[in-house]
């Protein structure tokens, strides 16, 4: 099978702390996987050393048995079978839409060329677009066409690169959407790199979360997003909610009252308890339970954001409401929390 | 090279250099592949074998002799001739350039526009049409004086661009600022703007000085002795060689002390210019009772600069007859300056791509090097290249020694900067994301070149290869030295007929250079429009 397996990956322009160091990431076969980080945690780098187009400076690259880079080996990019689809799809603009398809297809005769370029052009639902320019297409049509691109030489891994940033928020979502099926249809092992949480855990089967040249985390957006491995990934794919709490028996009790935890620790345990704004509700202001200050209200159009300072904790917590709420700055208010959270280190 | 050929564009910035890209454009960590380094190596060498040679030439009677040249009391004459006529020029083309610059940028001058266009074209004139001009109209004016008004009339939009670009520049809110503090126009300017004016003026000036120590065409005419023209007397006086390439080494080291200095000012320049990003153009100064002197300056300029040659051109155009020039032998030569130039621009664009890619796409050690080398000859005047190439030619390649192919060599080694240049540009145009995608898709580095990189680049490179056509069309002491027996280009043949004092038999040639000039720097303006 074509996994991706990366081990050990060490990189660094120059002296200084390096760019990636020690990643190590798998990628199951036929799955989407997301690569989520902010800017500056190595995405790129990581994409370009896979592509070939960078040597890294230790560690292993491996497509199924095959080892692309190793120690005292690179095998040079175009023998890879690695397709990209870059920011802004980076379409050749000297040839015409059907000739950008075509441009990885060689070997077989002209009839299977163009037999095979049709059904790219279909699978991104771009049939008869074959004799456009690129810049008579709109921009998520290129993006379309560099993903039929990538795919049309039947690439053993597909590399996306931050491709939906030039899109506008309208468009991006369908886009998105399309080069999933495209993606999905064809069976592609595919790596999407991204900076928008919301995109990785809404497209991808697997979110990597890298910070400083690592991975952070690995695992479905489901438990990501639900069992962050740390308070850090858990602010960046999502609003958190941290209160101090201290574990007893499967839950833990805090100032919003005594909460379930998802992996309970064997012993006793101060620490944070980790919980979505979404977890919590406001309660009338005179119910049993914790309660508090607004401070603020947020409105979102489905649902808003109100910020309450919580007797008891020197911190504001952030609650999600859905629709709209009564609530008003000043105003005093009972909080309760619903759910499963996680226990991390107080340390952070 | 022989910036007696000025490269008409409006950019100063878009000078040949080697000045660093932005960082996004190159790729960091990789070497450039063998496809592309083996033949930039060989256009690198190319361009570095007639520096070295007169090296090694001139140091052949052994370092003594070369001494003896070099401290030679006509040495020093030549030298101070040289640098007397430098100086005098720069100081007229700042006077010149700085002040047209802020009137036409800064002021209410009626028709700046117009005014700003009409003195950047004496960049088209070549030094001796210029000499001719002005040689065939005031005899008297022959020796430093001649040189001095020549030169200066032709250089000096050198100084006025930069000035202009960098007036341009500069935020307004500054000079504002220094009126607020209780600071008078003129003491603003005096404080605020002419500061950092300093960087562009200075570049200019160091190009101005570049271009009078490397001409020949204006020297010769006018009979003033330079080095340049002392280097092609002693050349053609003697059989003996070695003090030609004595000298001209001594040449060579002024010029490259120059092309650093100015490679040192541009840098600074820019730095003054970074960080003042302004929407908000300035207020125009009111002249006021000044308009009517600041018009006739302009005016007066333009007259000497443009009109009178033009005018003098026209004049002997008019009274020439059969009797003094032939039609026949005007299109003989005008054909055969079109394939000599056509020669030169292929082999100097065919030279320049490796080099020109490298610089756009690599970073590193080699990739610097190779690009420096193919810029020697910005450093190098048409004299020194051509002595270097015959001294060459007569030891070890005596088949070619006045021939087309050694000519066609000199055009290339000094003009490889303007074509480096064009093609370094056209390559950055397109992002090289697109040449990772054709790796990815499964194209060997030449392939990407082939398929990928070169159609992209082709329009900026044809342009390249269009400009210098036209530098190489209008070349005369490389032509001079290297042309077959009884050759002549259009340059050539203007030179010989004005020194002669043939006036009405050079104006044909004059004319036709300039028109056949001006075609592809139409074209050009055009593509880039």
């Amino acid at each position: 099978m074509t996994d991706l397996q990366i081990t050990g990956l060490t990189k660094a322009y120059g002296p200084g702390a390096p760019v990636l160091d020690g990643l190590g990431l798998t990628v199951p076969a036929g799955s989407l996987t997301a690569v989520l980080g902010p800017s500056g945690c190595g995405k790129t780098t990581l994409l370009r050393i896979i592509a070939g187009f960078l040597r890294a400076d230790a560690g292993t690259v491996a497509l199924g048995d095959r080892t692309l880079s190793g120690p005292g080996l690179h095998l040079k990019p175009e023998r890879r079978r690695i397709g990209i689809v870059p920011q802004e799809g980076a379409l050749f603009p000297h040839l015409s839409v059907a000739r950008n398809v075509a441009f990885g297809l060689t070997g077989p005769g002209r009839t299977a060329r163009r037999r095979r370029t049709e059904e790219m052009l279909d699978l991104v639902g771009l049939a008869g677009y074959g004799d456009r320019m690129p810049h008579e297409l709109s921009g998520g049509q290129q993006q379309r066409i560099a993903l039929a691109r990538a795919l049309a030489p039947e690439p053993a891994l597909v590399l996306l690169d931050e491709p939906f940033n030039a899109l506008d928020s309208a468009l991006r979502t369908g886009v998105r959407a399309d080069v999933r099926a495209a993606l999905r249809a064809t069976g592609a092992t595919a790596l999407l790199v991204t900076h928008d949480q919301q995109e990785a855990l809404s497209t991808a089967d697997l979110v990597a979360v890298v910070r400083g040249g690592r991975v952070a985390q690995c695992d479905t957006p489901h438990e990501v997003y639900r069992r962050p491995a740390d308070p850090w990934v858990a602010a960046f794919v999502g609003d958190a909610v941290l209160v101090p709490g201290t574990a007893d028996r499967g839950a833990a009790d805090t100032v919003l009252g005594r909460i379930p935890l998802m992996d309970p620790p064997g012993v006793l345990r101060q620490g944070m308890v980790l919980l979505r704004p979404e977890q919590l509700r406001l309660t009338a202001a005179d119910a049993a339970g914790a309660s508090g200050t607004v401070t603020s209200v947020r409105f979102y159009g489905p649902d808003a954001v109100v910020t309450v300072e919580v007797d008891g904790i020197d911190r504001a917590v952030r609650v999600r409401v859905p629709g709209s709420t009564s609530a008003r700055p000043g105003e005093r208010t009972g909080i309760a929390a619903t759910g499963e959270a996680t226990l991390h280190a107080a340390s952070v | 090279m022989t910036p007696a050929d000025p490269v008409p564009q409006t950019d100063p910035a878009a000078r040949p250099t080697g000045a660093p890209a932005p960082a996004g454009r190159l790729r960091a960590g990789t070497r450039p592949p063998a496809v592309l380094l083996v033949p930039a190596a060989v256009a690198a060498a190319f361009a570095l074998l007639p520096l070295g040679y007169l090296v090694v030439r001139s140091l052949e009677r052994g370092p003594a002799f070369a001494r003896d040249v070099i401290l030679d009391e006509r040495t020093a004459q030549l030298l101070g001739r040289s640098l007397a006529l430098a100086a005098v020029v720069v100081a007229a083309c700042l006077l010149l350039g700085i002040s047209l610059a802020w009137l036409t940028v800064r002021t209410d001058l009626p028709g700046a526009r117009a005014w700003s266009v009409l003195v950047t074209l004496p960049l088209a004139v070549p030094s001796y049409v210029a000499a001719f001009a002005w040689l065939s109209a005031f005899p008297g004016i022959e020796g430093f004086t001649g040189a001095a008004v020549a030169l200066t009339l032709v250089s000096f939009p050198y100084v006025y661009l930069p000035v202009t670009a960098a007036l341009r520049g500069t935020d307004p809110a500054q000079e504002e600022v220094s009126r607020s503090l209780g600071h008078g126009p003129l003491g603003t300017f005096r404080r605020v703007t002419l500061p950092q004016l300093r960087p562009a003026a200075t570049g200019g000036a160091v190009l101005v000085a570049l271009y009078v120590l490397s001409d020949f065409g204006a020297v010769s005419l006018m009979r003033y002795d330079t080095f340049t023209r002392g280097i092609y007397t002693s050349y053609r006086a003697s059989f003996d060689r070695t003090p030609a390439a004595a000298l001209s080494v001594v040449l060579v080291v002024m010029t490259i002390a120059l092309v650093a200095a100015e490679a040192r000012t541009r840098g600074r320049a820019g730095h003054a210019r970074t960080g003042t990003g302004t929407a908000r153009p300035a207020v125009p100064a009111q002249l006021g009772p000044w308009r009517a002197a600041a018009l006739a300056w302009c005016a007066a300029v333009t007259a000497v600069a443009v009109l009178t040659p033009l005018a003098t051109l026209g004049y002997w155009l008019a009274v020439g007859n059969s009797a003094t020039w032939d039609p026949g032998r005007l299109l003989d030569t005008a054909g055969t300056t079109l394939g000599v130039a056509a020669g030169g621009a292929a082999l100097t664009t065919l030279l320049a791509l490796p080099v020109g890619v490298i610089a756009a796409r690599h970073r590193g050690r080699t990739a610097a090097l190779l690009e420096q080398s193919a810029y020697a000859g910005h450093a190098l005047p048409g004299i020194t290249v051509a002595l270097s190439l015959v001294f060459f030619a007569v030891r070890y390649a005596e088949p070619v020694y006045q021939e087309l192919p050694l000519l066609v060599c000199a055009y290339a080694v000094l003009f490889l900067p303007v074509a480096v240049a064009g093609t370094r540009a056209a390559v950055l145009q397109s992002p090289p994301v697109l040449e990772d995608v054709a790796r990815s898709l499964g194209r060997s580095p030449l392939r990407v070149l082939r398929e990928v990189t070169v159609p992209l680049a082709a329009p900026g490179v044809a342009a390249g290869a269009a400009l210098t056509f036209v530098v190489c069309m209008k070349e005369l002491p490389a032509t001079l030295l290297l042309r077959p027996t009884g050759m002549d280009t259009l340059a050539t043949r203007l030179w010989t007929e004005t020194g002669t004092g043939s006036f009405a038999a050079a104006a044909p040639y004059a004319a036709a250079l300039i028109l056949l000039a001006a075609i592809p720097s139409y074209l050009l303006g055009r593509h880039r429009t």
